[in-house]
């Protein structure tokens, strides 16, 4: 079966921000996409399930390989909790199926509708960085498919200087085909939790800091419209995964938002509201809980398309990481700018990232503080702030997530990661990005 | 733990209604032409739970039912159910102007899908149990001028399952046809700007799973399409004839 692309001007970033005229081929068979990608010149970029915020995924005028339909798994060694699969299984998936046997993935972002190749093409982390760093970090080989060199193997031992390009290399280093991952071994799917509600942003801080030692994962939810004494107030959740209870899987979420002609619902006042009765709820419920992996690590993914609540216009997201020795000064900055604006999210993220190395030349983590939040689209007034936010992060040395940032400047992209040159080496001829194209051209 | 047959198991639906039973740790033949993808769906298969799965890389169109049903029947100790899922769509006008190419359509969607299906409930009804499924189609409910040679063969298919249902009603065994209908596959990758009437493979997976356990010989996959097939059929030919269905 050839591989067939079909004209879409639908496939947009999870950000909605603008149309691409873009085509699309689903292969369902390794061999289908072989057999295409051999004989095929002109642009061409991998993509998962969509849930980038930026146009790492996206390549107007260009063709998109859409790896959800290469969804098997290969192997799995129940002794070593090594799973072999191919690029386009579903987080969500591998946990339907191996929760029940007792294993987790070794980290997970906020969703778990992402791919495995989208988790290694961003090396995406999670609330347990401190301990277990990226995704990267538990890749032990990929099998990536190369306009160039055909099916090629890497892994930290065989051409590690690809396999170290591969991991967080947006997709561009050639078609990932297949991930070996390292699976966790878990004692049931439910958590031992604590929350605590901090007064204040150094508080905060300080918690994160201090849970780092005893606890697997940490997170804080951050009112980011408070102001004053109790800027950067929030609640801390922290967990470790629990001896009591059994292994049932997550439920298939039900509620969808059905409409993005809500756009009046996302507003300063009800940010407000929603900032101020959710650190009050947070405050009153904090304590100690055992609870299931699905609310704590996947709260949004509980209803789909939650996107939509930003309306037609879109939204933007910002995750930027100030490193440890720029202190928490610069996060207070951030966050005095973004009460002022009075814009922001309903979950605004603080975390923490651990002195793990990252495995990839573009991994987004390294050790400081995470801060992460979305802005409704108000066009040039919220570039404005984004703006203004960049300099903060700039000038602490700090860089933002080109997973998540979809306009970040070409200028801090270059300054935030020194490793760019060397990267732009394994870059497959053939794959092109509109962010590639935005930062390489 | 079920034992089952899959006929063209390389199509999108019968792939992810084998993941359903692979997860109650089924015992499987698969059969499709090509050796590799059936490898690739077999490994999936055994790491989700498939107790045992045997890849059979043939022509169903030119194959012999009879003995290969027996080979499988041997290879899983006894058979409870057959899925029969193969089929081209085509291309209406192509096939319009290229009757070679609409006799291997009519081949492959009736011809050889009847004769498996009866060669399939001659076992069923000798071994006095067990559950044949076949994919048809909406598109068998009525006539349209944009895809009438595959909704005939799926329409024809239809006809043939209901007098295999009726056939094995009294002796233990079951026939049923599944109608699925918009589904997002590769079949209709083409078409852009899926509505609310689409289908993902998985969701009419589950309906094929439920099914099995019932039965009622005519399955639509979501339900809702029994309703739209229906007010379909109830629309006065003058105007039916004016629409571009």
């Amino acid at each position: 079966m050839t591989l067939g692309f079909f004209p879409t001007d639908r496939i947009a970033s999870w950000s909605r921000l603008g149309i691409r005229h873009q085509s699309i081929g689903r292969p369902r068979f390794v061999s289908d996409l072989s057999a295409w990608s051999g004989g095929q010149a002109g642009p061409r970029l991998a993509i998962g399930s969509r849930r980038s915020y930026s146009d790492v995924g996206l390549a107007d005028g260009g063709r998109l390989v859409d790896m959800t339909g290469l969804q098997r798994f290969r192997s799995f060694d129940a002794d070593t909790g090594v799973l072999v699969a191919e690029a386009g299984v579903t987080l969500d998936s591998i946990l339907t199926t191996f929760v029940p046997r007792g294993f987790f993935v070794p980290v997970t972002p906020g969703t778990r509708f992402v791919t495995l190749g989208g988790a290694v093409a961003n090396d995406v982390h999670g609330k347990n960085h401190g301990c277990a760093g990226t995704f990267g970090c538990h890749v032990r080989s990929l099998v990536l498919e190369r306009s160039d060199e055909g099916r090629i193997r890497v892994s930290p031992d065989e051409h590690g200087d690809l396999f170290a390009a591969t991991i967080g290399g947006l997709g561009l280093t050639g078609v990932i085909l297949e991930v070996e991952l390292q699976l966790q071994r878990i004692p049931s799917a439910f958590l031992d939790t604590e929350t605590i509600a901090c007064r204040n942003l150094d508080q905060l801080c300080d918690l994160l800091e201090a849970s780092e030692a005893d606890y697997e994962h940490s997170v804080a939810w951050i009112d980011c419209t408070a102001t004053g004494a109790a800027l950067g107030r929030g609640i801390l959740s922290r967990a470790n995964w629990s001896n009591q209870g059994d292994f049932r899987v997550h439920r298939t979420p039900r509620k969808s938002v059905p409409s993005d002609r809500m756009d009046g619902l996302l507003n300063p006042v009800t940010l407000k509201i929603f900032n101020t009765v959710y650190y009050g709820l947070g405050r009153m419920t904090a304590g100690r809980a055992i609870r299931h992996y699905e609310p704590l690590f996947y709260p949004l993914d509980a209803i789909l398309n939650w996107n939509r609540l930003y309306g037609r216009a879109g939204l933007y997201q910002y995750q930027c990481v100030i490193p440890r020795d720029a202190g928490r000064r610069p996060v207070a900055r951030l966050l005095e700018r973004i009460a002022a604006s009075g814009e922001g999210s309903f979950l605004a993220v603080l975390k923490s990232f651990g002195n793990v190395a990252s495995p990839g030349m573009l991994s987004f983590p390294r050790q400081g503080l995470t801060l992460a939040l979305d802005f409704r689209n108000r066009g040039n007034r919220t570039l404005d702030l984004l703006r203004d936010l960049d300099a903060f992060v700039e000038e602490a040395a700090g860089r933002l997530y080109p997973a998540k940032d979809i306009r970040i400047p070409r200028k801090m992209f270059e300054s935030g990661y020194p490793a760019l040159g060397r990267f732009a080496t394994h870059v497959d001829p053939n794959c092109c990005s509109d962010f590639w194209k935005r930062m390489s051209q | 733990m079920k034992r089952i047959v899959v006929l063209g198991a390389l199509s999108e639906i019968a792939e992810a209604t084998c993941r359903l039973f692979a997860a109650e740790g089924a015992r499987m033949v698969l059969v499709g032409r090509d050796a590799t993808r059936l490898e690739d769906v077999a490994a999936d298969l055994r790491v989700r739970g498939a107790t045992q799965v045997v890849t059979e890389a043939m022509d169903l169109v030119s194959a012999d039912p009879e003995p290969l049903l027996e080979r499988w029947k041997g290879l899983l100790g006894g058979v409870d159910l057959i899925l029969l899922a193969y089929g081209v769509l085509g291309d209406q006008r192509k096939l319009e102007a290229d009757l070679r190419e609409a006799a291997k359509l009519i081949d492959t969607n009736f011809r050889s899908a009847a004769l498996w299906s009866v060669a399939t409930a001659n076992m069923l009804e000798a071994q006095r149990a067990g559950t044949l499924i076949v994919i048809g189609s909406v598109a068998g409910d009525r006539g349209r001028q944009s895809n009438y040679l595959y909704g005939a063969t799926k329409g024809g298919l239809g006809i043939l399952v209901q007098g295999l249902a009726h056939r094995l009603a009294p002796s233990g065994a079951h026939a049923l046809l599944i109608k699925p209908g918009f589904v997002d596959t590769a079949m209709t990758a083409h078409i852009p700007n899926k509505g609310a009437l689409w289908s993902s493979p998985e969701k009419i997976a589950k309906h094929i799973r439920k099914a099995a356990e019932k039965r009622s010989p005519i399955v639509y996959a979501p339900a809702y399409w029994r309703v739209i097939m229906t007010i379909i059929q109830a629309v006065p030919t003058p105007i039916f004839h004016r629409t571009r269905l």
